[in-house]
């Protein structure tokens, strides 16, 4: 075994993404892997639970951690990672926020079940069937993980170090990162680390273009109307949330033209990410107050949760479940 | 005494995909189980959000294969919104699909696949990896890392990120191609069209020549005579993009052709209280439980799939290799599971030839690329073709285009039924009273990396090999004894 620092990579309720993200480095992966260890990374390498078990409290450098958490056997295995690592990093917004699979909190265990198993135009389930947790056949049990009630964050379940924000991180990104931290400059505790202390704004290719006051009267859809190149989105009526997302990606989305989703969560000491996106593009509507006017403006943000808390719902302050079944039957 | 066996491709408690079998009283198989111990709840969760949302939403099922989900939901708002794209919008589209499917047909080929048949299936373990596959073909490696960083850089330009892409609009894309990215696209074609028939130079070459290779490809272990599907266009070729949805018996007669919209009558699916995934089979043909055969409703998809339902390829090099695969194995349906890599490798060349017919199109760089939406949503359906298989996005809004239902059939759920035939076929053989062949680690790790199912994304793994273990346990489920791969 050599001294190199040891490294673990694990997933949770992800979509390989960030596995890919990291694969995404090309020739770079081959430096990371002359800098450290890799002891621990199931899509590439394997190790058991047991001989993660085996190691010493504080033993691997660094967990990267991305997914969110949504099953038992997910937060069973983030925890005796914290144990026995020094360092523990959200990596990708999933893990960061909840991201995408977060927005899953808007409905129960029961009513996804039902749907999936029962509900659905193609399913074939006259018996009502649906997975069990043990399942007893010919005398012998099948078991799966519990799927949990709630989508959480990592820090929701365990003490996080630091933050790689993203969906995924780009490669730049994990680069910055990885390259903190080996220098053994850390951070406080909490940081955001490989991206951006700046509005993505900053980085915008558009940001010339962006008013000093930007006033908008509605606010337009994509199924509406398609963005003019070389104009600040969001001066065009679209919802970009680039003034209050972290920079960091170089603006990827808008150089497609499309507006920022907010993937990579909020600038430091803002506690909710969507409140914050919420107050800001509310804001920005110039209406007068009590006017049929406001209605339109209002009706033209159909779908603030998605809008806002698309990558963040499993750390917005909405605790507990919010639940609009009524509205959707 | 009956005994229970685990085997889990990734790890122990890893919720990606794990095999069960149980044996009885004189250590026969008595059941395989192939449980995918995973769910998000995609299509609940989408309920309420903006339909434009969907193309960006939706790729998060999969960051491996996010664009081919990415362009099923675009196609599922077109025909929402009753729009038809414009024709520089198909081509970007198509253009940007191919990309994607040839990159990640070529990483599936060489990191998955190069270890077994480029290296050789009886080379030491220690060999039998991407690293392995470096030393023999160090220049084919080099040429391949550099071709994974074109077409992704291509991406990032045509689609902002190649993970998670964001061009597909209801009626077109967000960007049109400059004519400075058109002539990069066109270098990069170049460079894919000749690394992928150097790739089937050495594929073919080893077929012919290389007896253990052979054999693996003619393997009876994993023959499994099941139903085909797959996209095909009006001359009922291979499209990855559009068409209509072909289906073939396992004797290779038509047994359907259908459009999209009409899957809900051939296609349902099962439920299995052992496992999250639902199992997909053919609706009139019904399900049988896990068997082969033209009573069985199980059918398969991905790339041999769409072969065995074509008549042929589109583009003059992949039409060639495609005779030439059907040639050596003499039958049409194959029937043999690890055809699956050739087929591959030959999709491969029809994607690299794709890439360039449509850069080299006057049209591509046309500025007319989107129709803006008239029509009120309120129901529309979407299809593609995967790198894993058929792909569809089904949606119903109401009349402001806000998700009331999402029905999604993802390409690994319609194999799941073969996988498991392979599993028990590969059990059955390799299991006899009691004693355990360890051959069976190598059977069902390459069953896997055949189908490369997106379920085990260890299939995108960098060693090249999928870890898998088996642990065998006594009727007091102690463990009794270990097999491992790594």
């Amino acid at each position: 075994m050599s001294d190199k620092p040891k490294v673990a990579f694990y997933w949770c309720a992800s979509c390989g993404g960030c596995e890919e993200a990291v694969v995404d480095l090309a020739e770079k992966i081959l430096d990371v892997v002359n800098a450290v260890d890799i002891i621990f990374w199931p899509v590439a390498l394997d190790i058991k639970r047991k001989d993660i078990e085996a190691m010493k409290d504080g033993e691997i450098l660094v967990s990267f951690i991305n997914g969110a958490i949504r099953l038992s056997e997910q937060e069973e295995m983030v925890k005796l990672l914290r144990k026995k690592s020094k360092i523990v990093i959200a990596y990708g917004s999933c893990s960061y926020m909840g991201g995408i699979p977060s927005l899953a909190n808007l409905n129960d265990r029961e009513s996804i079940f039902n749907y999936v198993y029962k509900e659905s135009p193609t399913v074939e389930n006259p018996e009502g069937t649906t997975p069990n947790l043990r399942y007893k056949i010919n005398d012998e049990e099948l078991e799966l993980p519990e799927f949990y009630n709630n989508v959480y964050a990592l820090d929701n379940i365990i003490e996080v170090d630091y933050y790689v924000p993203g969906c995924p991180p780009t490669p730049e990104v994990t680069w910055n990162a990885i390259g903190i931290l080996l220098s053994g400059k850390l951070p406080p505790k909490g940081s955001v680390i490989g991206a951006s202390d700046k509005a993505l704004c900053d980085e915008c290719p558009l940001n010339e273009t962006k008013p000093d006051k930007i006033i908008i009267s509605k606010y337009k859809r994509l199924t509406e109307a398609t963005p003019e190149p070389d104009k600040c989105l969001l001066a065009q009526g679209f919802i970009c949330l680039g003034p209050v997302t972290r920079g960091g990606c170089e603006a990827r989305c808008i150089k497609a033209n499309i507006p920022c989703q907010g993937c990579f969560g909020p600038l430091d000491n803002v506690l909710d990410y969507g409140a914050r996106a919420a107050s800001y593009i509310a804001s920005i509507l110039d209406v007068p107050p009590d006017s049929e006017v406001v209605q339109e403006a209002i009706k033209s943000i159909r779908d603030p949760i998605g809008l806002f808390y698309k990558f963040s719902l499993a750390k917005s302050l909405f605790k507990g479940k919010v639940i609009r079944r009524d509205e959707h039957e | 005494m009956s005994r229970k066996i685990v085997i889990d491709p990734i790890t122990r408690l890893e919720g990606h995909g794990k095999i069960i079998i149980f044996l009885d009283d004189s250590g026969n198989v008595k059941n395989a189980y192939f449980q995918i111990p995973e769910l998000r709840g995609f299509e609940i969760f989408c309920r309420g959000r903006l339909a434009e949302d969907m193309p960006i939403i939706t790729p998060r099922i999969c960051g491996v294969c996010p664009t081919a989900h990415h362009t099923a939901s675009t196609k599922a708002l077109d025909d929402l919104y009753k729009v038809e794209p414009t024709s520089a919008a198909k081509k970007i589209r198509e253009l940007f699909y191919n990309l994607f499917m040839c990159e990640d047909h070529l990483l599936h080929i060489y990191i998955l696949a190069g270890p077994d048949f480029l290296v050789g299936p009886d080379a030491p373990k220690e060999e039998r990896n991407v690293i392995g596959v470096i030393k023999r073909f160090k220049d084919v490696a080099i040429k391949l890392i550099k071709l994974r960083k074109d077409i992704r850089e291509m991406m990032k330009i045509l689609g902002g990120k190649p993970i998670h892409p964001v061009l597909g609009l209801a009626g077109g894309v967000s960007k049109p191609i400059t004519g400075e990215d058109r002539d990069k696209l066109i270098k990069v074609g170049e460079e894919a069209l000749e690394f992928t028939l150097l790739t089937h130079k050495i594929f073919k070459g080893l077929v012919e020549e290389n007896k253990d290779v052979r054999d693996l490809m003619f393997s009876e272990a994993y023959r499994h005579d099941t139903y085909y599907m797959g996209l095909v266009d009006d001359k009922n070729r291979v499209n990855f993009y559009d068409g209509m949805i072909r289906v073939v018996d396992p004797k290779g007669n038509e047994y359907a052709k259908f459009d999209v919209h009409k899957y809900i009558d051939y296609i349902a699916e099962h439920v299995e209280p052992w496992t999250y995934v639902r199992i997909a089979y053919l609706r009139k043909v019904s399900w049988k439980g896990f068997a082969d055969g033209i009573n069985s409703g199980i059918y398969c998809v991905a790339p041999l799939a769409r072969l065995n339902v074509a008549d042929g390829m589109a583009t003059p090099n992949a039409q060639e290799a495609y005779e030439d695969m059907y040639n050596i194995y003499g039958e049409k349906p194959v029937h043999y599971t690890m055809a699956f890599h050739w087929t591959r490798v030959i999709e491969a060349i029809y994607a690299a030839e794709r890439i360039l017919e449509l850069a080299k199109d006057p049209e591509i760089t046309d500025n007319n690329i989107r129709n803006i939406p008239s029509e009120t949503p309120s129901e529309g359906i979407g299809v593609v073709e995967a790198p894993r298989g058929t792909l569809i996005h089904h949606y119903k809004t109401d009349e402001n285009g806000i998700l009331k239902k999402i029905n999604l059939i993802v390409a690994t759920q319609q194999n799941v039924g073969r996988i498991c035939l392979s599993i028990d076929k590969a059990a059955k053989a390799l299991i006899k009273n009691g004693v355990v062949n360890e051959g069976i680690l190598n059977r069902i790790e390459m069953a896997f990396r055949a189908y490369d199912p997106c379920h085990a994304c260890a299939t995108h793994s960098l060693p090249g090999s999928v870890p898998l273990s088996i642990e065998i346990y006594d009727k007091n489920r102690k463990l009794i004894r270990e097999i491992k791969n790594f």
